[in-house]
C-alpha cells in the first residue's frame, strides 16, 4: 500500500505541488515576518515629530551604515526605567493567569459533560458554545456594560429577588471583577472546545476499567480522565492566555482607570502619546514573552513524544 | 442424547452434580434499554473453578450479561447471586470481578507495570507486595522485558497480554473476558487459548468468556451457553452442543451442518428411551437411530455434520435409507480437510467433509463427478425445535 501511494504521488508531482507548501510561508511571511520586522526596526529608532511619526524606514544601500549607527536600544532602556510598563505586563500576566484559571475551573464541567452527553446531542451542545460568534465581539462586551453597570440589569435583577436593598447597587462595572467577567465570558468557547476534542476523543472503557479494577469514579477522574485531557487542557490554556494577555477591548470596555493591562499601554503609546518607537518595542517584549515559553514549552513536548 | 458426551477435556462437570451450589446465578434476569429486550428472563448457573462461554452471534445479549456481572449495568428485574449473596446495587469497584475487555482499554498514559499494579494499589497494598505480584504477572504473561514500555509501543498480541495480566493481578474471583482475542491473527490467537486454559488450571479461577468465535469457545470452555435475542437456546459441554444440539439453531450456529426439512414416517420406542426413527425429507429418506419421542407426521429437521457424510463413487449397498445421489457441483480445499457440494437432482446441496490423509494432488472425485453420499444410522440426528 505505502509503496503504492509512494508511487501517485511522484507522479503527480506537479508544478503546482510545491505552491501548496510555499502558500501559506508567502502568507506568514508578508502578513507577519514583514510587519514585526518593520516594528522591530521602528522600535529601534528615535521618534520624529513628522508625518509618520518615526524617521525613515529605508533609505537606499548607501545609507545602510548610518541607518544601523541610528539604530539604538533607547527605548527597551527606557521600558525599565519607568515602573509603568513593568507593572502594566506584571498585571497583564496576572489577569491572563487567573483569567485562564477561572477558565479552566468553568470549561472542563461544561467540555466534561458535553463529551458524556449522549451522541445524538453533542453536535448541538457544540453548536450552542459557537453560538456567541454570530453576534460581533464588540456588541457582546458592550451588552456587558449594560449588565454590569450600577443601574444595569444585574442590580435590577438582585433588586426583585430581593438579595440587594433598594438603595444598593452592583459596584463592579470599571473595576478588574468585570474585566475577569467579561474576559472569562468572551473566551469561554476559545477553552470548552479544545477540552471538548480531547475529551470526546477518549474511550469510556477506560473509566470502566479503572472502576473494575476497584478505582471508584471521582478517583478515576484524576488518575485517568484528567492526565488524559491534559493536551487539551495545555491547548485551551494557551489559547486563551496568549490573547489575554495582550487583550485591549475588555479592559477598556468594562476595567476601571486602574486596571493596567498591556494593551491598554500599548494603546496609548502609539495614540495617546505617538510614541511609535517606544510602542513598537513595548510591542516587541509582548511577543518574546509570550513566544519563547511557547517555543521553550513545544520543544520539551518533542522531546517527551 | 443418551450416549455418553461428558467433558473430553477433563475430569470436572459439577453441573452433573446436584448437590453442588453455583457460584454465579443468574436468575430470571431481564435487561430492557428503552422498548429493546437485551436479556429475556434467563436463568443460569456457573460453577466454581468452571471455563464457562457465552457464545451467540452480535446483539444477543451475551455482552449485557457479561456487563451486569461486572456491575456496569443494573438487571431491570431478577437478580445475580455470587456465592449466594445478591450483588445487585453494588458497584463495580465493590465487586469481586475483574473484567478484560474488548478493546483492551489499557491505560495509555501508564507503562506496562503500571497498568498493571493499577488494580492493586487500590486496594493499598504495600509496595513491595505490589511490585512482587507485578513481577508475577509479567512473569506469567510472558512480557517482562517490556514492563518500561507505553501500551502503544506494543504489538497487539502484546497489549492482549498486559490486559489479561491486569485483570489477573487483582486474583478476582472470576474473571470476565469479553472477546478478549478477536483482534489477534488465528495462529496468535489459537496458541492464546491455550495458554488462557493453562492459566485457569494453574490459577482456579473461574472464567467467563463471552465470544462469537464458535471455534474459540469450543476450544476453551468446559461449558458452554449458546444465545439468541436475549435467552440461552443451550447451555452444554462443547462436545454436546456439537455432537447433540437441541435445535436447528444451535445446530446451524456451531460448525457446518447439512440440515432436511421433513416428515417423521415411522417410530420405534425403545422402552422410553428414543428409539429409531425414519423420516422422509421430501423425497429422501433417512433414519437416525436414537431420534426423539416423536410420532408420524410430525414436522422435524433431519440434520447431519458433513464430515460423518462419506462420499463415494460407487453406490452403496443399501440405498434405500441415509444415501443420497448427485453431482459433484463444488470443492472446498481447506489443505487438513476437502468440503465436497454434491447437487441432488432436485437442486439441494448436500455437503460432505473428507479428510485428506494421502498426499495425492488428484484427487479421485473432481468437479461433475456422479457420487454418492451416505452415512450411518448414528450419524444424523433429530431437531424438533
Amino acid at each position: 500500500m505505502a509503496a503504492v501511494s509512494e508511487a501517485r504521488s511522484d507522479e503527480n508531482a506537479s508544478p503546482f505541488r510545491w505552491l501548496v507548501v510555499v502558500l501559506p510561508y508567502v502568507w506568514l511571511l508578508l502578513f507577519f515576518v514583514a510587519p514585526f520586522l518593520i516594528i522591530l526596526k521602528i522600535s529601534l529608532s528615535d521618534t520624529a515629530i513628522s508625518q509618520p511619526p518615526y524617521t525613515p524606514l529605508f533609505q537606499g544601500f548607501g545609507a545602510l551604515s548610518d541607518f544601523l549607527a541610528q539604530l539604538d536600544f533607547e527605548n527597551y532602556l527606557f521600558l525599565t526605567d519607568d515602573p509603568l510598563y513593568i507593572q502594566s505586563y506584571l498585571s497583564s500576566l496576572r489577569i491572563a493567569f487567573i483569567s485562564t484559571v477561572l477558565l479552566l475551573l468553568i470549561g472542563y464541567p461544561i467540555a466534561l459533560a458535553m463529551a458524556r452527553a449522549p451522541l445524538a446531542i453533542r453536535p448541538t451542545l457544540v453548536m450552542l458554545v459557537i453560538l456567541p460568534f454570530w453576534t460581533s465581539f464588540l456588541i457582546r462586551v458592550y451588552a456587558w456594560i449594560g449588565i454590569l453597570k450600577p443601574d444595569g440589569l444585574l442590580t435590577l435583577l438582585l433588586h426583585s429577588i430581593g438579595l440587594l436593598g433598594p438603595e444598593d447597587q452592583v459596584q463592579i462595572f470599571r473595576t478588574d471583577y468585570a474585566v475577569f467577567v467579561g474576559i472569562v465570558y468572551s473566551y469561554l468557547p476559545f477553552m470548552v472546545l479544545p477540552l471538548y476534542s480531547a475529551l470526546e476523543k477518549m474511550d469510556n472503557s477506560l473509566i470502566e476499567a479503572a472502576n473494575d479494577l476497584g478505582c471508584p469514579p471521582l478517583k478515576a477522574f484524576w488518575r485517568i480522565t484528567f492526565p488524559l485531557s491534559l493536551p487539551g487542557v495545555i491547548a485551551g490554556s494557551m489559547i486563551c492566555f496568549i490573547p489575554i494577555t495582550g487583550e485591549f477591548v475588555i479592559p477598556d470596555l468594562l476595567g476601571g482607570a486602574d486596571t493596567l493591562m498591556i494593551g491598554k499601554t500599548l494603546w496609548t503609546e502609539f495614540f495617546g502619546n505617538r510614541d511609535w518607537p517606544l510602542a513598537s518595542s513595548v510591542a516587541v517584549i509582548l511577543l518574546i514573552m509570550l513566544v519563547v515559553p511557547i517555543m521553550i514549552f513545544q520543544n520539551q513536548q518533542k522531546k517527551v513524544a | 442424547m443418551a450416549k455418553t458426551l461428558g467433558p473430553v477435556k477433563r475430569k470436572f462437570s459439577p453441573w452433573t452434580d446436584p448437590s453442588a451450589v453455583p457460584f454465579i446465578r443468574f436468575e430470571n434476569i431481564t435487561k430492557r434499554f428503552g422498548d429493546f429486550t437485551a436479556v429475556d428472563n434467563l436463568t443460569l448457573d456457573i460453577y466454581e473453578r468452571e471455563f464457562f462461554s457465552l457464545l451467540g452471534p452480535s446483539g444477543c445479549g451475551k455482552t449485557t450479561l457479561m456487563r451486569m456481572l461486572a456491575g456496569f449495568e443494573e438487571p431491570t428485574e431478577g437478580r445475580i447471586l455470587l456465592q449466594g449473596k445478591d450483588i445487585s446495587g453494588v458497584p463495580p469497584y465493590r465487586r469481586p470481578t475483574n473484567m478484560m475487555f474488548q478493546s483492551y482499554a489499557l491505560f495509555p498514559h501508564m507503562t506496562v507495570e503500571k497498568n498493571i499494579a493499577f488494580g492493586l494499589q487500590q486496594d493499598k497494598l504495600p509496595k513491595g507486595e505490589i511490585a512482587a505480584r507485578v513481577e508475577e504477572m509479567l512473569k506469567l504473561v510472558k512480557l517482562e522485558q517490556f514492563a518500561k514500555r507505553k501500551p502503544n509501543q506494543l504489538s497487539g498480541g502484546q497489549r492482549q497480554r498486559v490486559a489479561l495480566a491486569r485483570s489477573l493481578a487483582k486474583r478476582p474471583q472470576v474473571l470476565l473476558l469479553d472477546e478478549p482475542l478477536g483482534a489477534l491473527d488465528k495462529k496468535l490467537r489459537e496458541e492464546t487459548q491455550f495458554e488462557l486454559m493453562d492459566i485457569q488450571h494453574t490459577l482456579g479461577l473461574t472464567f467467563l468468556i463471552v465470544t462469537h468465535d464458535q471455534e474459540e469457545a469450543m476450544t476453551v470452555s468446559d461449558r458452554i451457553a449458546v444465545m439468541d435475542k436475549g435467552v440461552i437456546v443451550q447451555v452444554a459441554t462443547p462436545a454436546e452442543i456439537y455432537e447433540a444440539p437441541n435445535s436447528r439453531y444451535v445446530a446451524d450456529f456451531i460448525g457446518d451442518i447439512n440440515i432436511f426439512e421433513g416428515t417423521v414416517t415411522t417410530t420405534e420406542s425403545a422402552l422410553g428411551a428414543p428409539g429409531k426413527v425414519t423420516i422422509d425429507c421430501d423425497g429422501i429418506a433417512v433414519a437416525v437411530e436414537q431420534g426423539c419421542q416423536a410420532v408420524s407426521g410430525d414436522k422435524v429437521a433431519f440434520a447431519v455434520r458433513p464430515e460423518k457424510v462419506r462420499i463415494s463413487p460407487d453406490q452403496p449397498a443399501d440405498t434405500s435409507v441415509n444415501a443420497v445421489h448427485g453431482e459433484v457441483w463444488d470443492i472446498g480445499y481447506l489443505g487438513d480437510f476437502s468440503v465436497f457440494l454434491v447437487k441432488l437432482a432436485d437442486d439441494r446441496i448436500v455437503r460432505a467433509a473428507q479428510a485428506n490423509v494421502s498426499r495425492l494432488v488428484d484427487r479421485p472425485i473432481t468437479f461433475g463427478d456422479m457420487v454418492w453420499l451416505h452415512w450411518p444410522l448414528d450419524a444424523g440426528l433429530v431437531l424438533t425445535r
